[in-house]
């Protein structure tokens, strides 16, 4: 045995932090989110931190990520700065609604919460279970797998505030509403925040989620988002996650489909290095439509691993699905998608696609495309590809001129265009076009006006 | 302008080229023919600098320069252009891309400055306008379910935006209609100047009666048995390729 003292197991140590701090952690929160800690925090007892022998997390390993020193707070830090003068995103022309969360918590300059003159409401989570607790308490924690997955429920335990997106019946919000999550702080940080956007029937919106690390420290961020689109509603959802090499960022994001709404996932994993993204789409509605689009790029020893499950309860549901990665030196990756049709789904449509360019031979990526099938009437596909560059096209474009290293950022700007090209925002998809661009050539990749060195 | 000197070369350990001669001038248009497998498409594959073709013997100079030393860039950008008898898809890659990137790669290498956005956009449509090319096919990715024809089509069209010195259509009439084949051949006959020069690699005379070459040389089993005017693709047509494997085999 080490002489050492006996390391108090991560397991026990999350437990005793949120025993020690419930006071704190309920007193920053609200009424409706504190409703459920109790339970979590059970759950979260008896499962833990998923392990490599939980099928769902074969790939990644979570518990070294939880091994450092991080700080945690349940009430939002004061900075001696203001957040305009460092960080204000760039995407030139694109009007939003934005709103900002640093470290888990929202920040705001003036109301924590807005109603926008479309009459969507927009602002922190905390202060809409104060000021909206019904609505809030119809949809807060209904879809999140607290009994199942230890992080969602480690989330449900401590999660204090985070952004709530209310789309009343419907209207139509024409502008984007931007979250924008900053990482910032002189200390190692553990942030766990909870988001909730409800799109009530004929509905619709979009939603971009920008996720940024600002400042070099290690930073660990373990989120769940519950997402609910009513009938005939209709939600475009874009990620853009760009944090730096010692960031761990953990997703779980659950939506739930009625019928005839439409939803549009986009999830760009631009830059990190860790990355695990659960995405849950439910079709519980007849004649729902999702279509979820993926895109990860990595390099030296990051890490990104896209967890999916569509689950098509009812018949005549439509889902799409098309993931690509490209993995630069000793990058490693996985994909897990699974499409589950139920006995009574028929005439469901389901397709699933997973393509990944190796660009060196240390390079490795594990994709795990799984259907489950239960009805008799369905069209259904899957397919997976890890290859190399189209050695031809190379050819043919040093053939015209182009000089090998451009014509193969070409041919991977090509092939991440197809699930880009799928942003309905016509300055969003330049923006990002640009910025996989930069990230391709190995330039910096933070939007330009950001002084921090992160990435 | 080019100037191929006792050419032998191999693929896979099997020798195709087995000393090539052939020497090409500014202006001159000229046709090689030959049956398959006879080493036509391996000889367009040597001037380009495919990798999997290995040169063993012989020197190439373009323009008095060692062809043999340059990447395949650099020859694009020195002036050779070659017409693919199989155009790659690249699917993704939109062609104003593609062709931004080869006409900047190539102003660059001459010490010029990137076009601008307007002035590429009006060189695109001025080219369209010559090549007669249906200005959607601009609009789509590289090549990406494009017909046999409009992929001919297509090559001429890069051709016309690249104005090379040298310009090697490799089997480009195969798969033509008689009106693609038409548009080809004339928009090569536009592009044709007094300081540039074309290789046509076929099988047929067809194409020869629109792009009429000044020398027809027949390539078989490596070499290049027979040279003369235009009027010996004329004569092989007639004949067919036995009289020249008997002719060899005599």
């Amino acid at each position: 045995m080490s002489d050492k003292t006996t390391a108090i197991p991560i397991r026990d140590e999350l437990v005793n932090l949120y025993l020690n701090n419930l006071d704190l952690i309920t007193e920053g929160s609200a009424e409706v989110l504190n409703q459920h800690r109790q339970e979590a925090i059970q759950h979260f007892k008896l499962l833990g931190l998923p392990t490599q022998k939980n099928e769902k997390y074969k790939y990644s390993r979570i518990e070294p990520i939880f091994a450092h020193n991080y700080e945690k707070y349940f009430a939002p830090k004061r900075i001696a700065f203001n957040v305009d003068d460092i960080f204000r995103c760039d995407i030139p022309e694109l009007d939003t609604h934005l709103v900002l969360v640093l470290n888990g918590f929202f920040l705001s300059k003036a109301e924590k919460i807005t109603t926008l003159p479309s009459g969507a409401i927009v602002g922190s989570l905390a202060e809409a279970a104060k000021q909206f607790p019904e609505l809030v308490k119809a949809r807060y924690n209904r879809l999140a797998e607290n009994q199942t997955d230890g992080l969602v429920a480690l989330n449900t335990a401590f999660a204090q505030d985070g952004v709530f997106i209310y789309i009343p019946r419907n209207v139509v919000e024409s502008k984007p509403i931007q979250i924008i999550n900053l990482l910032m702080s002189d200390e190692n940080q553990l942030v766990q925040y909870r988001n909730l956007i409800v799109v009530e029937e004929g509905a619709q919106a979009n939603v971009l989620v920008c996720d940024h690390t600002l400042s070099p420290k290690r930073f660990l961020s373990n989120v769940v988002t519950e997402i609910f689109v009513g009938n005939n509603a209709k939600l475009e959802f874009v990620k853009m996650q760009n944090e730096h090499n010692d960031s761990a960022l953990l997703t779980h994001t659950y939506a739930h489909q009625q019928r005839d709404s439409r939803l549009t996932t986009n999830l760009l994993s631009l830059h990190g290095g860790f990355i695990r993204n659960n995405l849950s789409v439910t079709l519980a509605g007849e004649g729902a439509d999702a279509q979820l689009y993926g895109l990860y790029l990595t390099d030296r020893t990051q890490h990104t691993d896209n967890f999916t499950f569509i689950d098509h309860a009812v018949p005549n549901c439509t889902s799409n699905e098309l993931y690509k990665g490209i993995l630069d030196d000793q990058a490693t990756g996985a994909f897990n998608g699974k499409i589950m049709v139920r006995r009574n789904a028929q005439k469901t449509q389901a397709y699933q696609s997973n393509n990944n360019l190796l660009l060196t031979a240390d390079a490795r990526m594990s994709t795990k495309p799984q259907l489950e099938i239960y009805a008799d009437d369905v069209k259904c596909s899957h397919g997976a590809t890890v290859g190399q560059l189209d050695a031809d096209a190379l050819f043919y474009m040093r053939a015209r001129g182009i000089a090998e290293r451009e014509a193969k950022l070409l041919l991977m700007f090509g092939f991440v265009h197809e699930v880009v090209k799928h942003i309905s925002i016509h300055t969003l998809r330049e923006r990002i076009d640009d910025m996989v661009n930069k990230r391709l050539r190995g330039e910096l990749s933070r939007c330009h006006n950001c002084p921090m060195h992160c990435c | 302008m080019l100037v191929i000197k006792d050419l032998h070369a191999k693929i896979n350990d099997k020798e195709i080229l087995k000393g090539i001669n052939l020497e090409v001038k500014a202006g001159e248009v000229h046709a090689i023919m030959g049956p398959n497998g006879s080493g036509k498409s391996t000889l367009a594959s040597v001037l380009t600098g495919r990798e999997l073709v290995e040169v063993t013997q012989g020197a190439i100079t373009f323009n008095g320069k060692d062809l043999l030393e340059m990447a395949p860039e650099i020859r694009a950008r020195e002036g050779i252009f070659l017409s693919f008898q199989y155009p790659v898809e690249i699917p993704g890659v939109s062609m104003v891309n593609f062709m931004k990137a080869a006409v900047n790669e190539h102003r660059k290498y001459r010490g010029l400055e990137p076009l601008t956005a307007s002035d590429f956009l009006k060189l695109m449509r001025e080219r369209k306008e010559l090549v007669e090319i249906d200005s959607a096919l601009t609009n789509r990715s590289v090549n990406e379910g494009f017909s046999g024809g409009e992929k001919k089509k297509n090559e001429i069209f890069q051709m016309a935006m690249l104005e090379p010195k040298l310009a090697i259509l490799d089997e480009t009439d195969s798969g033509l209609d008689i009106d693609a084949l038409r548009v080809v051949a004339n928009g090569v006959n536009k592009l044709k100047r007094p300081d540039n020069a074309v290789i046509v690699i076929t099988h047929y005379q067809r194409l020869l009666d629109y792009i009429v070459p000044d020398y027809v040389h027949i390539l078989y089993n490596g070499r290049i048995v027979k040279s003369a005017g235009k009027e010996l693709a004329l004569e092989l047509e007639e004949k067919g390729y036995d009289w020249i494997k008997n002719g060899e085999n005599a």
